[in-house]
Protein backbone atom coordinates (compact mmCIF):
# COMPACT_ATOMS: atom_id res chain seq x y z
CA UNK A 1 0.00 0.00 0.00
CA UNK A 2 1.29 3.59 -0.42
CA UNK A 3 2.23 5.39 2.68
CA UNK A 4 -1.20 6.49 3.94
CA UNK A 5 0.76 8.95 6.56
CA UNK A 6 1.71 11.11 4.16
CA UNK A 7 -0.66 10.37 1.71
CA UNK A 8 -2.44 13.61 0.45
CA UNK A 9 -5.08 14.39 -2.60
CA UNK A 10 -3.68 16.74 -4.99
CA UNK A 11 -7.02 18.51 -5.76
CA UNK A 12 -8.54 15.65 -8.38
CA UNK A 13 -11.38 16.55 -11.13
CA UNK A 14 -13.49 13.99 -9.52
CA UNK A 15 -13.02 15.77 -5.92
CA UNK A 16 -15.60 17.81 -4.45
CA UNK A 17 -13.38 18.43 -1.45
CA UNK A 18 -10.84 22.03 -1.88
CA UNK A 19 -9.02 21.10 1.75
CA UNK A 20 -9.36 20.77 5.39
CA UNK A 21 -9.68 23.17 7.93
CA UNK A 22 -9.80 23.65 11.51
CA UNK A 23 -13.19 24.67 12.64
CA UNK A 24 -11.75 26.63 15.87
CA UNK A 25 -8.85 28.62 14.47
CA UNK A 26 -9.49 28.36 10.72
CA UNK A 27 -6.08 26.96 9.74
CA UNK A 28 -5.99 25.14 6.33
CA UNK A 29 -4.71 21.55 5.33
CA UNK A 30 -4.17 19.40 2.32
CA UNK A 31 -7.21 16.38 2.05
CA UNK A 32 -5.24 14.09 4.02
CA UNK A 33 -5.80 11.57 7.17
CA UNK A 34 -5.80 13.77 10.10
CA UNK A 35 -8.38 15.11 12.28
CA UNK A 36 -6.55 17.46 14.33
CA UNK A 37 -5.26 20.90 13.80
CA UNK A 38 -1.41 20.89 14.98
CA UNK A 39 -2.24 24.53 16.54
CA UNK A 40 -5.53 24.40 18.57
CA UNK A 41 -6.10 21.03 18.42
CA UNK A 42 -9.62 21.69 16.97
CA UNK A 43 -11.66 19.34 15.18
CA UNK A 44 -10.80 19.36 11.10
CA UNK A 45 -13.51 19.72 9.20
CA UNK A 46 -14.14 19.28 4.83
CA UNK A 47 -14.57 22.27 2.73
CA UNK A 48 -16.67 21.72 -0.31
CA UNK A 49 -16.44 23.73 -3.30
CA UNK A 50 -20.23 24.68 -2.78
CA UNK A 51 -20.94 26.55 -6.09
CA UNK A 52 -19.46 23.81 -8.02
CA UNK A 53 -21.61 21.25 -6.07
CA UNK A 54 -24.75 23.73 -7.09
CA UNK A 55 -23.88 23.27 -10.81
CA UNK A 56 -23.88 19.46 -11.13
CA UNK A 57 -25.95 18.41 -8.45
CA UNK A 58 -29.85 18.58 -8.94
CA UNK A 59 -32.85 17.07 -7.16
CA UNK A 60 -32.98 15.18 -10.60
CA UNK A 61 -29.35 13.94 -10.24
CA UNK A 62 -30.00 12.51 -6.86
CA UNK A 63 -32.90 10.86 -7.64
CA UNK A 64 -31.41 9.23 -10.64
CA UNK A 65 -29.03 7.63 -7.75
CA UNK A 66 -28.51 4.44 -6.00
CA UNK A 67 -30.88 3.73 -2.78
CA UNK A 68 -27.99 4.41 -0.85
CA UNK A 69 -26.18 7.51 1.07
CA UNK A 70 -24.39 7.15 -1.94
CA UNK A 71 -27.35 9.34 -4.19
CA UNK A 72 -25.92 12.13 -2.09
CA UNK A 73 -22.45 11.77 -3.56
CA UNK A 74 -21.99 15.08 -4.16
CA UNK A 75 -22.56 16.67 -0.96
CA UNK A 76 -20.45 13.49 0.50
CA UNK A 77 -16.43 14.02 1.06
CA UNK A 78 -15.10 12.03 -2.00
CA UNK A 79 -11.67 11.56 -1.92
CA UNK A 80 -10.93 9.29 -4.52
CA UNK A 81 -13.03 6.92 -6.90
CA UNK A 82 -12.89 3.58 -4.04
CA UNK A 83 -16.88 2.92 -2.68
CA UNK A 84 -16.91 0.88 0.58
CA UNK A 85 -20.66 0.68 -0.33
CA UNK A 86 -22.77 -2.37 1.41
CA UNK A 87 -26.28 -0.74 1.37
CA UNK A 88 -25.94 2.00 3.85
CA UNK A 89 -28.71 4.16 3.60
CA UNK A 90 -32.14 5.48 1.98
CA UNK A 91 -33.70 4.03 5.30
CA UNK A 92 -37.62 4.10 5.64
CA UNK A 93 -39.01 7.59 6.81
CA UNK A 94 -42.51 6.17 7.79
CA UNK A 95 -45.19 8.22 9.15
CA UNK A 96 -46.06 7.72 13.32
CA UNK A 97 -49.83 8.29 13.51
CA UNK A 98 -50.31 6.05 16.81
CA UNK A 99 -47.79 7.52 18.56
CA UNK A 100 -48.27 11.43 17.32
CA UNK A 101 -51.82 10.69 18.68
CA UNK A 102 -50.42 9.33 22.41
CA UNK A 103 -47.98 12.35 22.44
CA UNK A 104 -50.10 14.89 21.30
CA UNK A 105 -48.72 15.87 18.05
CA UNK A 106 -50.21 16.22 15.01
CA UNK A 107 -47.68 15.13 12.67
CA UNK A 108 -44.76 12.85 13.81
CA UNK A 109 -42.58 10.83 11.31
CA UNK A 110 -39.89 8.12 12.41
CA UNK A 111 -36.68 7.85 10.25
CA UNK A 112 -35.55 4.28 11.47
CA UNK A 113 -32.10 3.53 10.77
CA UNK A 114 -32.98 -0.05 12.34
CA UNK A 115 -33.24 -1.11 8.51
CA UNK A 116 -29.28 -0.07 7.41
CA UNK A 117 -27.11 -3.24 7.13
CA UNK A 118 -26.24 -3.20 10.69
CA UNK A 119 -28.94 -2.44 11.95
CA UNK A 120 -27.81 1.42 13.30
CA UNK A 121 -26.84 4.87 12.05
CA UNK A 122 -22.92 4.15 11.70
CA UNK A 123 -22.85 2.25 8.43
CA UNK A 124 -23.67 5.68 6.84
CA UNK A 125 -19.88 7.28 8.52
CA UNK A 126 -18.64 3.85 8.18
CA UNK A 127 -19.06 3.92 4.09
CA UNK A 128 -17.75 7.36 3.81
CA UNK A 129 -15.09 6.64 6.15
CA UNK A 130 -13.72 3.78 4.58
CA UNK A 131 -14.09 4.81 0.77
CA UNK A 132 -11.89 7.60 2.04
CA UNK A 133 -9.65 5.56 3.36
CA UNK A 134 -9.36 2.45 0.72
CA UNK A 135 -8.45 5.87 -1.45
CA UNK A 136 -5.86 6.82 0.77
CA UNK A 137 -4.27 3.35 0.73
CA UNK A 138 -4.82 2.15 4.02
CA UNK A 139 -5.69 -2.00 4.48
CA UNK A 140 -6.25 -1.70 8.35
CA UNK A 141 -9.93 -0.49 9.35
CA UNK A 142 -9.86 0.47 13.34
CA UNK A 143 -12.02 2.42 15.91
CA UNK A 144 -13.17 2.98 19.35
CA UNK A 145 -16.61 1.64 20.00
CA UNK A 146 -19.62 1.34 21.68
CA UNK A 147 -20.88 -1.49 19.65
CA UNK A 148 -22.74 -0.23 16.67
CA UNK A 149 -19.46 1.89 15.03
CA UNK A 150 -17.90 -2.04 15.65
CA UNK A 151 -20.32 -3.69 14.13
CA UNK A 152 -20.39 -1.59 11.39
CA UNK A 153 -16.66 -1.25 10.87
CA UNK A 154 -16.46 -5.10 11.35
CA UNK A 155 -18.61 -6.01 8.86
CA UNK A 156 -17.40 -3.42 6.04
CA UNK A 157 -14.09 -3.87 6.28
CA UNK A 158 -15.32 -7.99 5.35
CA UNK A 159 -17.29 -6.66 2.33
CA UNK A 160 -13.77 -5.20 0.87
CA UNK A 161 -11.51 -7.91 2.24
CA UNK A 162 -9.65 -5.18 4.96
CA UNK A 163 -8.64 -6.37 8.65
CA UNK A 164 -10.43 -4.91 11.13
CA UNK A 165 -9.20 -4.01 14.55
CA UNK A 166 -11.90 -2.12 16.83
CA UNK A 167 -11.88 -2.09 20.93
CA UNK A 168 -15.08 -1.83 22.88
CA UNK A 169 -15.58 -1.58 26.64
CA UNK A 170 -16.03 -5.04 27.90
CA UNK A 171 -18.98 -4.92 29.41
CA UNK A 172 -20.67 -4.57 26.37
CA UNK A 173 -23.85 -6.12 25.39
CA UNK A 174 -23.37 -9.48 24.60
CA UNK A 175 -25.64 -9.21 21.21
CA UNK A 176 -23.24 -6.04 19.88
CA UNK A 177 -20.06 -8.17 20.16
CA UNK A 178 -21.53 -11.27 18.70
CA UNK A 179 -22.52 -9.26 15.83
CA UNK A 180 -18.93 -7.78 15.27
CA UNK A 181 -16.78 -10.66 16.20
CA UNK A 182 -19.31 -12.73 13.10
CA UNK A 183 -17.26 -10.58 10.91
CA UNK A 184 -14.17 -12.20 11.43
CA UNK A 185 -12.15 -9.32 12.33
CA UNK A 186 -10.10 -8.27 15.69
CA UNK A 187 -12.40 -7.50 18.83
CA UNK A 188 -10.50 -6.64 21.63
CA UNK A 189 -12.40 -5.62 25.02
CA UNK A 190 -10.99 -2.89 27.10
CA UNK A 191 -11.59 -3.13 30.92
CA UNK A 192 -13.09 0.78 31.24
CA UNK A 193 -15.82 3.26 29.95
CA UNK A 194 -15.49 4.06 26.56
CA UNK A 195 -13.72 7.57 27.54
CA UNK A 196 -11.09 4.80 28.50
CA UNK A 197 -11.05 3.14 25.04
CA UNK A 198 -11.16 6.16 23.22
CA UNK A 199 -8.12 7.72 25.12
CA UNK A 200 -6.32 4.41 24.56
CA UNK A 201 -7.36 4.15 20.83
CA UNK A 202 -6.14 7.67 20.42
CA UNK A 203 -2.64 6.76 21.61
CA UNK A 204 -2.59 4.17 19.17
CA UNK A 205 -3.19 5.91 16.41
CA UNK A 206 -0.31 7.72 16.82
CA UNK A 207 1.64 4.45 16.27
CA UNK A 208 0.14 2.09 13.95
CA UNK A 209 -1.05 3.23 10.38
CA UNK A 210 -4.60 2.14 10.15
CA UNK A 211 -7.68 3.78 9.62
CA UNK A 212 -9.45 4.97 12.60
CA UNK A 213 -12.71 5.79 11.22
CA UNK A 214 -13.62 8.08 14.17
CA UNK A 215 -10.55 9.43 14.59
CA UNK A 216 -7.99 10.58 11.91
CA UNK A 217 -10.94 9.33 9.45
CA UNK A 218 -13.34 11.75 11.44
CA UNK A 219 -13.28 14.63 8.92
CA UNK A 220 -14.91 11.99 6.72
CA UNK A 221 -16.71 9.75 8.75
CA UNK A 222 -18.98 12.48 10.35
CA UNK A 223 -19.87 13.47 7.27
CA UNK A 224 -22.09 10.60 6.58
CA UNK A 225 -23.99 11.75 9.15
CA UNK A 226 -25.48 14.57 6.54
CA UNK A 227 -27.69 11.61 4.32
CA UNK A 228 -29.85 11.12 7.53
CA UNK A 229 -30.66 15.20 6.89
CA UNK A 230 -30.61 14.92 3.03
CA UNK A 231 -32.59 11.67 3.38
CA UNK A 232 -35.29 13.17 5.75
CA UNK A 233 -36.09 16.08 3.33
CA UNK A 234 -36.27 13.89 0.05
CA UNK A 235 -38.67 11.33 1.62
CA UNK A 236 -40.64 14.38 2.88
CA UNK A 237 -41.00 15.64 -0.80
CA UNK A 238 -38.20 17.77 -1.15
CA UNK A 239 -39.24 19.75 2.00
CA UNK A 240 -38.05 20.14 5.27
CA UNK A 241 -39.55 19.16 8.90
CA UNK A 242 -39.81 21.67 11.66
CA UNK A 243 -38.36 20.03 14.38
CA UNK A 244 -36.09 16.62 14.62
CA UNK A 245 -35.17 14.73 17.80
CA UNK A 246 -31.65 13.33 18.02
CA UNK A 247 -29.63 11.43 20.08
CA UNK A 248 -26.81 12.70 21.69
CA UNK A 249 -23.60 10.73 22.19
CA UNK A 250 -20.55 12.72 21.42
CA UNK A 251 -22.97 15.15 19.53
CA UNK A 252 -21.34 14.46 16.34
CA UNK A 253 -24.44 13.04 14.84
CA UNK A 254 -26.58 16.01 15.63
CA UNK A 255 -24.12 18.37 14.24
CA UNK A 256 -23.96 17.00 11.20
CA UNK A 257 -27.56 16.87 10.50
CA UNK A 258 -27.97 20.52 11.22
CA UNK A 259 -25.26 20.68 8.73
CA UNK A 260 -27.36 18.69 6.70
CA UNK A 261 -30.31 20.93 6.16
CA UNK A 262 -28.23 24.40 6.17
CA UNK A 263 -26.52 22.21 2.97
CA UNK A 264 -29.67 21.63 1.19
CA UNK A 265 -30.34 25.43 1.27
CA UNK A 266 -26.63 26.09 0.28
CA UNK A 267 -26.93 24.12 -2.64
CA UNK A 268 -30.77 25.42 -3.92
CA UNK A 269 -32.00 21.83 -3.11
CA UNK A 270 -33.90 22.52 -0.80
CA UNK A 271 -34.40 26.12 0.09
CA UNK A 272 -35.22 27.73 3.74
CA UNK A 273 -37.68 29.24 4.88
CA UNK A 274 -36.51 28.83 8.33
CA UNK A 275 -34.34 26.81 10.03
CA UNK A 276 -35.21 23.12 11.49
CA UNK A 277 -35.36 23.24 15.40
CA UNK A 278 -32.93 20.15 16.60
CA UNK A 279 -33.62 19.05 19.84
CA UNK A 280 -31.24 16.43 21.72
CA UNK A 281 -32.06 13.45 23.97
CA UNK A 282 -30.06 11.92 26.53
CA UNK A 283 -30.16 9.54 29.26
CA UNK A 284 -29.56 10.20 32.85
CA UNK A 285 -26.96 8.61 33.87
CA UNK A 286 -24.77 10.16 30.94
CA UNK A 287 -26.07 13.75 30.33
CA UNK A 288 -23.49 15.91 30.08
CA UNK A 289 -24.91 18.00 27.05
CA UNK A 290 -28.11 18.22 28.97
CA UNK A 291 -26.93 19.80 31.79
CA UNK A 292 -24.57 21.94 29.55
CA UNK A 293 -28.36 22.55 27.98
CA UNK A 294 -29.96 23.51 31.47
CA UNK A 295 -27.78 25.59 33.08
CA UNK A 296 -27.32 28.03 30.27
CA UNK A 297 -23.01 26.84 30.44
CA UNK A 298 -21.31 26.44 27.09
CA UNK A 299 -18.58 24.64 28.23
CA UNK A 300 -19.72 20.51 28.51
CA UNK A 301 -18.60 19.75 31.76
CA UNK A 302 -17.55 15.58 31.58
CA UNK A 303 -18.68 12.64 33.89
CA UNK A 304 -18.84 9.44 34.31
CA UNK A 305 -21.30 7.23 32.35
CA UNK A 306 -23.72 5.33 34.41
CA UNK A 307 -26.94 4.60 31.71
CA UNK A 308 -28.43 1.33 30.63
CA UNK A 309 -28.24 3.10 27.01
CA UNK A 310 -24.47 2.08 26.49
CA UNK A 311 -24.21 3.57 22.12
CA UNK A 312 -24.70 7.04 24.32
CA UNK A 313 -22.75 6.46 27.26
CA UNK A 314 -20.04 9.00 26.36
CA UNK A 315 -19.15 11.21 29.48
CA UNK A 316 -16.63 13.28 27.50
CA UNK A 317 -18.63 14.25 24.03
CA UNK A 318 -15.94 15.51 21.39
CA UNK A 319 -18.30 17.56 19.58
CA UNK A 320 -20.96 18.50 22.82
CA UNK A 321 -19.74 22.10 22.19
CA UNK A 322 -21.22 22.27 18.84
CA UNK A 323 -23.97 20.45 19.69
CA UNK A 324 -25.27 22.31 22.41
CA UNK A 325 -24.69 25.91 19.99
CA UNK A 326 -26.76 23.91 17.14
CA UNK A 327 -29.84 23.68 19.56
CA UNK A 328 -29.51 26.74 21.45
CA UNK A 329 -29.51 28.85 17.70
CA UNK A 330 -32.36 26.58 16.22
CA UNK A 331 -34.34 27.38 19.54
CA UNK A 332 -34.28 23.66 20.31
CA UNK A 333 -34.06 21.98 24.11
CA UNK A 334 -32.29 18.74 25.06
CA UNK A 335 -34.56 16.32 27.27
CA UNK A 336 -32.40 14.28 29.94
CA UNK A 337 -34.36 11.21 30.44
CA UNK A 338 -34.41 9.46 33.79
CA UNK A 339 -32.97 5.54 33.50
CA UNK A 340 -36.09 4.13 34.11
CA UNK A 341 -38.00 6.15 31.19
CA UNK A 342 -35.78 4.45 28.64
CA UNK A 343 -36.70 0.96 28.50
CA UNK A 344 -40.68 2.44 28.54
CA UNK A 345 -40.12 4.69 25.54
CA UNK A 346 -38.53 1.50 23.29
CA UNK A 347 -41.90 -0.28 24.33
CA UNK A 348 -44.42 2.45 23.46
CA UNK A 349 -42.58 2.87 19.58
CA UNK A 350 -42.98 -0.81 19.61
CA UNK A 351 -46.53 -0.73 20.61
CA UNK A 352 -47.75 1.82 18.71
CA UNK A 353 -45.83 2.09 15.60
CA UNK A 354 -44.12 -1.93 15.42
CA UNK A 355 -40.86 -0.48 15.52
CA UNK A 356 -38.17 -1.95 17.99
CA UNK A 357 -35.59 -0.07 18.90
CA UNK A 358 -32.21 0.07 20.91
CA UNK A 359 -31.85 1.84 24.60
CA UNK A 360 -30.54 4.69 22.91
CA UNK A 361 -34.37 4.99 20.35
CA UNK A 362 -35.75 4.49 23.45
CA UNK A 363 -34.19 7.44 24.96
CA UNK A 364 -35.10 9.31 21.95
CA UNK A 365 -38.71 8.62 22.35
CA UNK A 366 -38.87 9.27 25.93
CA UNK A 367 -37.45 12.48 25.42
CA UNK A 368 -40.01 13.26 22.10
CA UNK A 369 -42.50 12.49 24.67
CA UNK A 370 -40.68 14.92 27.76
CA UNK A 371 -40.10 17.74 25.06
CA UNK A 372 -43.80 17.83 24.01
CA UNK A 373 -44.76 17.83 27.45
CA UNK A 374 -42.72 20.73 28.30
CA UNK A 375 -44.10 22.92 24.98
CA UNK A 376 -40.90 22.76 23.60
CA UNK A 377 -41.84 21.17 20.45
CA UNK A 378 -45.93 22.28 19.88
CA UNK A 379 -48.51 20.06 19.08
CA UNK A 380 -48.50 21.46 15.26
CA UNK A 381 -45.03 21.19 14.90
CA UNK A 382 -44.07 18.22 12.09
CA UNK A 383 -41.41 16.43 13.86
CA UNK A 384 -39.49 13.75 13.03
CA UNK A 385 -37.75 11.56 15.54
CA UNK A 386 -34.23 9.60 14.63
CA UNK A 387 -34.53 6.06 15.71
CA UNK A 388 -30.85 4.92 15.36
CA UNK A 389 -30.52 1.36 16.29
CA UNK A 390 -32.21 -1.65 16.44
CA UNK A 391 -33.42 -3.36 19.64
CA UNK A 392 -32.49 -6.95 19.39
CA UNK A 393 -29.31 -5.70 19.91
CA UNK A 394 -30.04 -4.87 23.84
CA UNK A 395 -32.25 -6.97 24.84
CA UNK A 396 -30.85 -7.01 28.45
CA UNK A 397 -32.39 -3.66 28.89
CA UNK A 398 -36.15 -4.98 28.95
CA UNK A 399 -37.63 -7.76 31.24
CA UNK A 400 -36.55 -10.98 30.57
CA UNK A 401 -38.01 -12.60 27.93
CA UNK A 402 -40.83 -15.04 28.05
CA UNK A 403 -43.71 -15.81 26.98
CA UNK A 404 -47.41 -14.30 28.33
CA UNK A 405 -47.95 -17.66 28.96
CA UNK A 406 -47.05 -21.19 28.60
CA UNK A 407 -49.49 -24.23 28.21
CA UNK A 408 -49.33 -28.15 27.35
CA UNK A 409 -50.40 -28.44 23.15
CA UNK A 410 -54.21 -28.73 24.51
CA UNK A 411 -56.70 -26.76 22.78
CA UNK A 412 -58.85 -26.53 26.08
CA UNK A 413 -55.51 -25.28 28.23
CA UNK A 414 -55.00 -22.93 25.36
CA UNK A 415 -58.82 -21.56 25.72
CA UNK A 416 -59.17 -21.28 29.10
CA UNK A 417 -55.53 -20.02 29.26
CA UNK A 418 -56.78 -16.80 26.70
CA UNK A 419 -59.80 -16.75 28.76
CA UNK A 420 -57.58 -15.49 31.68
CA UNK A 421 -55.15 -13.27 29.26
CA UNK A 422 -57.11 -11.70 27.39
CA UNK A 423 -59.40 -10.53 29.73
CA UNK B 1 9.97 15.46 40.62
CA UNK B 2 10.17 13.71 37.14
CA UNK B 3 7.33 12.26 35.33
CA UNK B 4 6.95 11.08 32.30
CA UNK B 5 4.54 12.95 29.37
CA UNK B 6 3.50 11.24 26.25
CA UNK B 7 2.79 13.45 23.31
CA UNK B 8 0.51 13.18 20.81
CA UNK B 9 1.77 13.18 16.92
CA UNK B 10 0.33 16.76 16.36
CA UNK B 11 2.90 18.08 18.89
CA UNK B 12 6.09 15.69 18.18
CA UNK B 13 7.37 18.52 15.71
CA UNK B 14 8.26 20.63 18.63
CA UNK B 15 10.02 17.74 20.28
CA UNK B 16 11.79 16.62 17.94
CA UNK B 17 9.97 13.47 16.54
CA UNK B 18 9.78 12.58 20.29
CA UNK B 19 6.73 10.31 21.39
CA UNK B 20 7.59 10.43 25.47
CA UNK B 21 9.37 13.02 27.29
CA UNK B 22 10.78 13.15 31.27
CA UNK B 23 9.43 16.42 32.38
CA UNK B 24 9.50 18.35 36.47
CA UNK B 25 6.62 19.41 38.26
CA UNK B 26 4.77 18.92 41.72
CA UNK B 27 1.45 20.00 39.67
CA UNK B 28 0.25 19.60 36.16
CA UNK B 29 0.69 23.12 35.97
CA UNK B 30 3.94 23.25 36.59
CA UNK B 31 4.96 19.95 34.41
CA UNK B 32 3.93 22.06 31.21
CA UNK B 33 5.59 25.11 32.23
CA UNK B 34 8.68 22.95 32.36
CA UNK B 35 7.71 21.48 29.13
CA UNK B 36 7.50 24.79 27.38
CA UNK B 37 10.88 25.77 28.96
CA UNK B 38 12.40 22.91 27.08
CA UNK B 39 10.24 22.94 24.14
CA UNK B 40 9.54 26.32 22.99
CA UNK B 41 5.81 26.48 21.64
CA UNK B 42 4.47 23.88 23.20
CA UNK B 43 2.25 25.88 25.88
CA UNK B 44 0.24 27.46 23.82
CA UNK B 45 -0.55 24.51 21.55
CA UNK B 46 -2.11 22.95 24.96
CA UNK B 47 -3.02 26.09 27.11
CA UNK B 48 -5.69 29.22 26.12
CA UNK B 49 -5.23 32.01 28.39
CA UNK B 50 -3.91 29.76 31.05
CA UNK B 51 -6.93 27.34 30.66
CA UNK B 52 -6.99 24.05 28.90
CA UNK B 53 -7.57 24.24 25.30
CA UNK B 54 -11.09 23.11 24.70
CA UNK B 55 -10.21 19.77 22.55
CA UNK B 56 -6.95 19.07 24.92
CA UNK B 57 -7.35 16.50 26.99
CA UNK B 58 -4.75 15.61 29.69
CA UNK B 59 -4.34 12.55 31.98
CA UNK B 60 -2.89 11.62 34.97
CA UNK B 61 -2.17 8.20 35.51
CA UNK B 62 -5.15 7.34 33.05
CA UNK B 63 -7.55 9.47 34.74
CA UNK B 64 -8.95 12.59 33.06
CA UNK B 65 -7.35 15.82 34.99
CA UNK B 66 -10.82 17.47 34.82
CA UNK B 67 -12.36 14.56 37.22
CA UNK B 68 -9.12 16.25 39.34
CA UNK B 69 -7.97 19.15 39.46
CA UNK B 70 -7.00 20.47 36.20
CA UNK B 71 -3.93 22.12 36.04
CA UNK B 72 -3.74 22.02 39.94
CA UNK B 73 -3.93 18.54 39.92
CA UNK B 74 -0.51 17.02 42.06
CA UNK B 75 1.81 15.05 39.77
CA UNK B 76 3.38 11.86 42.18
CA UNK B 77 7.07 11.75 40.95
CA UNK B 78 7.08 8.28 38.58
CA UNK B 79 3.87 9.36 37.31
CA UNK B 80 2.41 8.82 33.53
CA UNK B 81 1.09 12.41 32.01
CA UNK B 82 -1.12 12.23 28.76
CA UNK B 83 -2.14 14.29 26.51
CA UNK B 84 -4.38 13.66 24.05
CA UNK B 85 -6.77 14.78 21.42
CA UNK B 86 -10.42 14.55 21.98
CA UNK B 87 -12.00 12.06 19.81
CA UNK B 88 -15.35 11.70 18.29
CA UNK B 89 -17.87 9.16 19.01
CA UNK B 90 -18.52 5.88 19.13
Amino acid sequence: MSDPTTATLVADSASNIAALRCRECGRTYDVSPQHVCEMCFGPLEVVYDYQRIAATCSRASIEAGPQSIWRYEALLPAVGAERVDIGAGWTRLRPAPRLAAELGLDKLWIKSDAGNPTHSFKDRVVSVALSAARSFGYDVASCASTGNLANAVAAHAAAVGMRSVVFIPADLEPAKIAATSVYGGTVIGVDGSYDDVNRVCAELSGEREWAFVNMNLRPFYAEGSKSLAFEVAEQLGWRRPEAVVVPIASGSLLTKIAKGFRELDETGLVPAEAPVTVHGAQAAGCSPVATAFESGASEVQPVRPSTIAKSLAIGSPADGHYALEEVRSSGGAIASVPEADIAEGIRLLARTEGIFTETAGGVTIAALERLVASGAIGREQETVALITGIGLKTLDALPPPVPTATVRPSIDEVNRVLEEVLR
Amino acid sequence: MSVTVRIPTQLRTLTDGSGEVAAAGATLGEVIDDLESRFPGIGERILNAGELRRFVNLYVDGEDVRFLGGLQTPVAAGAAVAIIPAVAGG
